[in-house]
């Protein structure tokens, strides 16, 4: 589903990565760790194709399309997903409004009928009810004035009504306490089938308690520097990052 | 003085003096001739004053605008009923209809009133009780200094008379439907509005304001607001006038103690539009909230201008104006502040932002903050925005195409203002006037 061949990054005149190589299948679940500055967010970022990060070198091939060609919205149309860490508040625009056309907007690109709003309104319906939303939540703005829990379960809820192939969970876990982290970690779950990978990049192991991965790298100084099982997630809690430092890769 | 420019106006005045002035009460005809005595010292503001520098109403000098001195029979309108029809927000509304300057009780309809609402149409009252009105009109709306307040003193024909008595609370909102129906010449209308609150009374009162698609006319509207204490007023305008329209409004609060007024001003019409607000802030703890939004576009020009009189301590003031302009329009916002010596503890913000699509629009702000107390909270900003980069990723990244992206942030800017508004219908309205005019799909 995702190749990544040695992909170098950088933002301005820092260089963040450095030469990432992965490859993930369908079905499964990668958990992306590492220290803070270690690349782990620039990676996300630059697979959605933020334009703030310039790629210097490598390969990105994501269903058979060269990712780094395509615009932001074609990768989303294509089902590619990321949560992000701190999702962006739109005053103005209702999340209703804006789930309905980031639908129709990924229907119209594959040349699918519209979503009816009956439809759709049973879809938000069902979705919300499994994430523990309330609906008023819809008629506000996108995620203005949202708690930090708020806002995860809103990036969750998005990317379950928009049903990608591959969801990249930025930090998803970070200023969750544990009540709202098992409801995100469900719904998550929820999503976990054959046709579909998730790469969720964390910082903590905890999160990795209730989305089990298949396989957990740890990152640092811009590379992946150690690739495991999930045993090594229980390793890296109990050592910390501290293992790494003598390779003096660590920025 | 320009008499070329005023005489027109001259005439129309002594035409109405000879046919009407008998009707009139004295106080109402010195009072009206004292507005067109000023008017002709005056003359129409040119851009040499500062208060007009940007806003040229030469326009108005090159045409005569006439004022129709009876209403036509409903058999000879135009536009009217159409007009009409389209502005209706919600039937349960109190709703009184004016064309051309002139109430049109066949289109109005004025549901079951609370005792103490007086809710009526200014020419009625001054016929059927011409001593009633002596003391109140007039009494905020000063001309010494405003040309256009003056002509409209002295054309003034009707207009809406609201009075609410002490606690009385207006569960239904009143709206005032200003329309002007296409005539063989330019039609001129001069609306005189009187709203006065009682002490804790509380109402919510939408003015629209449309005409006959593409038709040139003059509307030069005047309200005058009194609140007495602890009294709250929702006050919505929207302005749709004609695209070439000349649209001149002046409204002028006096709040006492405790009081609350809310004005929300949307304008989308016009060829030339200024709308000015003046509160005086005459009491403790007053709040005082203005909002606008304007969308203009070809050559359009819309000039807003906010005046607040921080007179007692310990009142807030609040004001949010957002401006998006295409094309060549151009926008105008002043927005007056002046914290009176007495006035400790005010606290006062203003915010302007403007959108500019085009490289020909222009915006021309000017805060202007007068402080004379020392302890007080004054902020004022002025942002000539763009779309803001990570709320555009966002939308792309979840599949929204750059183009759609752009259009669902610009009404995104202006539905920000629209989310202020506290009648239902009228949201809903704008709301959907906003998602068409960005060719956005509905809700």
């Amino acid at each position: 589903m995702l190749e990544i061949t040695d992909l170098h990054a950088r933002a301005e005149d820092t260089e963040i990565l450095r030469g990432i190589n992965l490859t993930v299948k369908a079905g499964e679940v990668h958990a992306i760790m590492g220290p803070n500055g270690s690349g782990k967010s620039t990676l996300a970022h630059v697979l959605a194709g933020r334009e703030d990060y310039e790629v210097t070198q490598g390969k990105v091939t994501y269903e058979g399309h060269d990712l780094l060609e395509l615009d932001i919205e074609e990768r989303a149309a294509l089902g590619l997903f990321m949560a992000y860490q701190y999702p962006v508040e739109i005053p103005g625009i209702s999340n209703k409004y804006f789930l309905k056309a980031a639908i129709n907007a990924i229907r119209k690109y594959k040349e699918q009928p519209l979503i009816k709003t009956s439809e759709f309104l049973e879809l938000l319906k069902s979705n919300l009810a499994k994430l523990g939303m309330d609906k008023s939540m819809m008629e506000r703005s996108v995620n203005e004035g949202f708690s930090g829990g708020e806002k995860k379960r809103n990036e969750i809820l998005q990317m379950a009504m928009l049903q990608p192939k591959l969801a990249v969970l930025d930090e998803t876990d970070s200023g969750l306490d544990i009540d709202a982290l098992k409801i995100v970690a469900d719904g998550v779950n929820a999503l976990r089938g054959p046709d579909r990978a998730f790469i969720v990049v964390t910082h903590y192991q905890r999160l990795l308690d209730y989305i089990v991965p298949d396989f957990v790298h740890v990152l640092a100084g811009g590379r992946i520097v150690r690739s495991g099982d999930k045993s090594l997630a229980t390793q890296l809690e109990a050592e910390g990052y501290a293992f790494l430092e003598p390779a003096g890769t660590s920025v | 003085m320009i008499v070329t420019e005023t005489t027109s106006y001259q005439e129309q005045f002594e035409r109405f003096e000879q046919e009407l002035g008998t009707e009139k009460p004295q106080w109402l005809r010195d009072l009206q001739r004292r507005g067109l005595d000023r008017f002709r010292e005056l003359g129409f503001p040119t851009t040499k004053l500062e208060d007009w520098r940007f806003t040229n109403v030469k326009s108005l000098t090159q045409q005569n605008f006439v004022t129709p001195l009876t209403q036509r029979v409903p058999g000879q309108l135009r536009d009217a009923g159409d007009l009409a029809a389209q502005a209706l927000l919600d039937d349960n509304f109190h709703r009184l209809v004016f064309i051309n300057g002139q109430y049109a009780a066949e289109f109005s309809r004025i549901g079951e009133l609370a005792a103490g609402v007086q809710l009526t149409h200014l020419g009625g009252l001054l016929r059927s009780e011409p001593q009633s009105l002596g003391d109140q009109l007039g009494r905020q709306a000063c001309f010494d200094d405003a040309a256009l307040t003056a002509l409209n003193t002295a054309l003034f024909q009707d207009g809406v008379v609201i009075n609410v008595a002490d606690g009385v609370q207006m569960e239904t909102p009143i709206h005032l439907v200003f329309i002007t129906d296409r005539d063989e010449q330019a039609v001129a209308s001069f609306p005189r509005n009187l709203i006065k609150l009682g002490k804790g009374s509380n109402i919510q009162v939408l003015e629209t304001h449309v005409g006959s698609p593409g038709a040139t006319y003059f509307t030069n509207s005047v309200m005058e607001i009194e609140l007495d204490e602890a009294a709250e007023l929702d006050h919505y305008k929207l302005q749709s006038d004609s695209i070439a329209a000349h649209h001149i409004a002046l409204t002028y609060v006096n709040q006492r103690g405790t009081s609350t007024y809310r004005n929300h001003y949307f304008a989308f019409g016009g060829a030339l539009s200024r709308n000015e607000i003046a509160c005086m802030l005459d009491g403790e703890q007053v709040e005082t909230v203005l909002n606008g939004l304007y969308m203009i576009s070809g050559n359009q020009l819309a000039d807003c201008r906010t005046r607040i009189d921080h007179a007692k301590p310990n009142c807030e003031s609040h004001e949010l104006y957002k401006g998006i302009l295409d094309n060549h329009a151009r926008g105008v916002f002043n927005g007056r502040i002046h914290v009176h010596p007495d006035a400790q503890k005010t606290d006062a913000k203003q915010s302007n932002q403007a959108l500019l699509l085009s490289d020909d629009a222009v915006i021309d702000t000017k805060p202007e903050l007068e402080i004379y107390a020392d302890d007080v909270r004054c902020t004022h900003g002025a942002t000539i925005g763009e779309l803001d980069d990570t709320a555009l990723f966002y939308l792309r990244s979840r599949g929204i195409p750059e183009p759609l992206a752009h259009k669902m942030l610009i009404f995104a800017f202006a539905n920000d203002v629209v989310q202020g508004a506290k009648i239902e219908a009228l949201k809903k309205y704008l709301e959907a006037v906003l998602l068409a005019d960005h060719g956005l799909p509905p809700v």
